[in-house]
């Protein structure tokens, strides 16, 4: 009985595996649409390796296109954990990026030790708000909480157009005024001059860090713990004395904060201002990425990280191939995730009884 | 007698269990053989390979001394062979007659013809005495009535080999008596039935032959009438097992739980519970017997605050409890052993550390504000691991992982390890094998002994007669007659649980 159980057996092991196998995979797919647009796929794919991983601007671009799908990713996946499809960080973020700018253009002469927690907090705070609203309608009137946040992603997107637009603009643009520059986070060429034009800031470690609380909170509390029960079954959650309906709202409003964090990457590290139309679908991207993180905010990490790399990647191979392929590449990246993980899992148990058997034979 | 169904050498692998080992199942045509394991021992793995929803990785099988293939279920019906499963198959909100020709329609140039398919099915109705309205709507139809529509589908289908997944764990007393008699009268038509069981009074009842499943194997094969319950029960088990429970005197305290004049109505305005009165008092188990759907389950929700009654009070320790959410409930003294574990009791795809406190996670115990006290929650699991013998013996083993009477076996260690004074047990061993529900029959007559406040709710008559100390039997939504002890027949209970008789003496009561 006591066998030592072989390294793949693990589920955090397989949930490792299988996605990594998937990327694998959907790149050996993307190869066979390279080749069709007339390419050699190696040069391709070198290009695309060496051009974001192989220098320090690379990785800095690299870095900053993945801190807000950071935020996104921990949003959806947190929601997705309490049993939540959050469709809405886009609108989350766009709100929370949003009283970001506002509160920091009101703001001047504020020292960076009260101006910075104070923008973070106003970008949590709009996010939080655009979560909350579809939480509440969630657990008190049973509203779908995916169509809610995809109509608040509408209003949202119009909401802050129409401020951008008419109200809070500098004259001919579609910006806000700038934040006070005490509320400006510090790039890293700042510090380091091998990122020397790269806007990569150091939002990327609120992103960090955002990922290890949001662990934190979901394994190691006692809220955590209530808002698995709920995500996994509600009605165990009401039998043990569980609120369902405080923890939808709750983990809705805690998703809905995070993507407001992303106002931190671009507003305060990178143009100090909100311009519409700054984050192109991040939002949507975040539920990918919680997708290929399995939901776990190390996971989401590495996979922002990823798909990070094939947004810039996606600029540096754009003179060789149309850039709508490196869309269909991360499109076949999420297809091969979603699918992939029943059948990937049934070859993995096929070559364990294979091994396990011959182990004891 | 020749063979209908043979099935040799059988092995099939999951990936790290062996659930079928080289197992040889012979059935021989006209009989009715029991198949009879605890669970996990492998018999529905069997009988569901042979109906085609798994492929044995080693092995073949002959059906009627021939060779065959089955591949899928489809192949299976082609074959005669037909699967009357635990859950039933049916589409409730579809006719009999419907539900019976579903999938094997018979038409008119393309168009359902069910005046063809309705002379059919009356016809064979009609022969294998298996009475049915075939107008009605499934869903306005009791199990009893529901499990002879999947019998008369399979044989529909020109099913001549029957197989049953425990077929009686839904059933009344009197219900099971005509199931019994219909499966004897298919025997009489030449029909081989497969009974998958581990009520083995019911083997004894109604079974030509037996074979005993334990871990993957067959262990035995015996002539019914050369044996009896007691030696299955050790075959099946491995070691001598108690079919009786051992109870000493009762001792009854004083009354703990008391539930008054309960109403409860439910969402669609239809009154589920009609003015319930009982009490429990320290020391005693009160037994609550019942079909199904008679109002029990909303009782014990009402209880375990998890539904509001409409009218009425509920007591511990005289202190009122309606209106108080679950866990003021649980704080006041209450544990409960939900009737459901996978929907209720459980988080499936949590630990079993993690389950084990599910409704005392909030207490400083086992975590602060901050932070959840992973070492205390790790000992406590440790401990109640070893009290309860829960296999595998790994917190971070996932309940899903669990067979059906470990996972009820992490629900009592976790409700009875609460001190609680009032103890709620519904349905506690259904779906358990004999030797858990040894176990656990134990543990609830220490809880009694040591003073606690039983309330059983249980379907199963044994249990019910063999544990309570009082029994109330309900009915309607009512609680229609209150044994004073448990000497009373099956039958005698019967007829008050189908309402045959209780509820006119509770009118000549004038209430």
């Amino acid at each position: 009985m006591a066998t030592k159980k072989h390294w793949l057996e693990h589920p955090a092991t397989q949930n490792f595996v299988i996605p990594i196998l998937a990327v694998v995979l959907s790149f050996a797919v993307g190869a066979v649409f390279i080749l069709i647009v007339g390419q050699n796929p190696f040069e391709v794919y070198s290009i695309l390796f060496s051009q974001t991983l192989g220098t320090t601007y690379g990785i800095g671009q690299l870095l900053f296109k993945t801190t807000p799908l950071i935020f996104a990713g921990l949003s959806v996946a947190l929601c997705f954990r309490a049993g939540l499809f959050n469709i809405g960080a886009e609108g989350q973020l766009q709100i929370g990026a949003f009283m970001t700018a506002l509160v920091g253009m009101y703001t001047l002469g504020v020292p960076s030790f009260i101006e910075i927690p104070l923008l973070v907090a106003a970008g949590m705070v709009g996010g939080g708000l655009w979560g909350f609203i579809p939480g509440y309608l969630k657990a008190k009137t049973g509203a779908h909480e995916v169509i809610n946040t995809i109509m608040l992603n509408f209003v949202a997107a119009a909401l802050v157009s129409y401020f951008v637009t008419n109200i809070y603009n500098v004259p001919a643009t579609v910006h806000t005024p700038p934040i006070a520059p005490t509320g400006r986070i510090p790039r890293f060429d700042a510090i380091f001059s091998g990122f020397e034009g790269s806007p990569v800031n150091f939002s990327l470690l609120i992103a960090l860090l955002a990922a290890l609380s949001v662990w934190y909170y979901v394994e190691r509390t006692r809220y955590g713990y209530e808002l698995r029960v709920v995500g996994l079954n509600s009605k165990a959650a009401e039998y043990g004395g569980i609120s369902v309906s405080k923890n939808i709202i709750l983990s809705m409003t805690i998703g809905g904060a995070i993507a407001g964090l992303v106002g931190t990457n671009f507003v305060m590290g990178y143009k100090y201002y909100f311009e519409e139309g700054f984050s192109t679908g991040t939002g949507f991207m975040g539920i990918a990425v919680a997708l290929l993180g399995n939901n776990s905010p190390f996971g989401v990490v590495l996979a922002a990280l990823l798909f990070g790399m094939l947004e810039y990647g996606g600029l540096v191979i754009n003179t060789m191939v149309p850039k709508e392929l490196v869309s269909i590449l991360q499109a076949i990246v999420i297809i091969f995730v979603i699918s992939s993980n029943k059948i990937f899992r049934r070859i993995l148990v096929n070559f364990l009884k294979k091994r396990i058997l011959s182990v004891n034979d | 007698m020749p063979y209908a169904i043979e099935l040799i050498n059988i092995t099939k692998r999951f990936a790290r269990t062996v659930a079928n080992d080289n197992v040889t199942f012979k059935v021989r045509a006209g009989s009715i053989h029991a198949l009879v394991g605890e669970n996990g021992a492998g018999k529905t793995t069997l009988m569901e390979s042979l109906y085609g929803l798994y492929q044995p990785d080693a092995g073949g099988i002959r059906i009627h001394e021939r060779e065959v293939q089955i591949k899928s279920p489809h192949d299976s019906i082609t074959l005669g062979i037909g699967m009357v499963h635990q859950h039933f198959m049916l589409v409730p909100p579809l006719t009999v007659l419907e539900n019976i020709v579903l999938g094997a329609e018979e038409t008119r140039n393309g168009f359902l013809d069910l005046k063809k398919a309705l002379k059919h099915v009356s016809e064979m109705a009609a022969r294998f005495s298996l009475s049915v309205p075939l107008d009605e709507k499934i869903e306005n139809l009791g199990v009893g009535i529901q499990q002879r529509v999947e019998i008369l589908k399979a044989i529909y289908r020109k099913a001549d080999i029957l197989v049953l997944d425990e077929p009686t764990a839904v059933l009344t007393p009197q219900e099971c008596v005509q199931l019994f008699r219909i499966l004897a009268e298919l025997r009489e038509e030449g029909k081989t039935i497969v009974l998958i069981t581990h009520k083995l009074n019911e083997v004894m009842a109604i079974s030509d032959q037996v074979s005993v499943m334990r871990k993957g194997k067959i262990v035995g094969e015996v002539e019914t009438a050369k044996t009896n319950p007691q030696q299955l029960a050790q075959m099946m088990v491995g070691r001598p097992v108690l079919l009786r429970v051992e109870k000493g005197e009762k001792k009854p305290g004083n009354p703990v739980l008391a539930v008054n004049d309960l109403s409860y109505i439910d969402r669609r305005g239809i009154g589920v519970l009609k003015s319930v009165s009982l009490e429990v008092a320290s020391g005693e188990i009160l037994g609550i017997a019942g079909i199904e759907g008679n109002g029990q389950s909303q009782l014990v929700e009402c209880i375990a605050g998890l539904i509001r009654p409409t009218s009425g009070s509920i007591t511990i320790d005289g202190i009122q409890i309606v209106g108080l959410s679950a866990r003021e409930v649980f704080a006041r003294g209450l544990a409960h052993v939900p009737e459901d574990r996978i929907k209720r009791g459980l988080v499936i795809d949590m630990n079993v550390r993690e389950n084990l406190i599910l409704g005392m996670h909030t207490q400083p115990e086992f975590s602060s504000r901050l932070s959840m006290k992973r070492n205390a929650i790790t000992r406590n699991a440790q401990l109640l691991i070893t009290k309860y013998d829960i296999r595998p013996m790994d917190p971070d083993a996932l309940a899903r992982g669990l067979s059906g009477g470990n996972q009820q076996k992490v629900i009592i260690a976790r409700e009875l390890s609460r001190s609680a004074q009032v103890i709620v047990a519904s349905q506690p061993t259904r779906g358990v094998d004999i030797g858990g529900i040894e176990f656990i029959h134990r543990t609830l007559v220490e809880a009694r002994d040591a003073g606690r406040a039983v309330l059983l709710v249980s379907a199963d008559l044994n249990e019910i007669l063999s544990l309570s100390d009082r029994i109330a039997v309900m009915y309607g939504g009512q609680i229609v007659r209150v044994f004073p002890d448990n000497k009373v027949e099956e039958s005698e209970l019967g007829l008050y649980m189908t309402g045959s008789k209780g509820i006119q003496d509770k009118k000549a009561f004038g209430s």
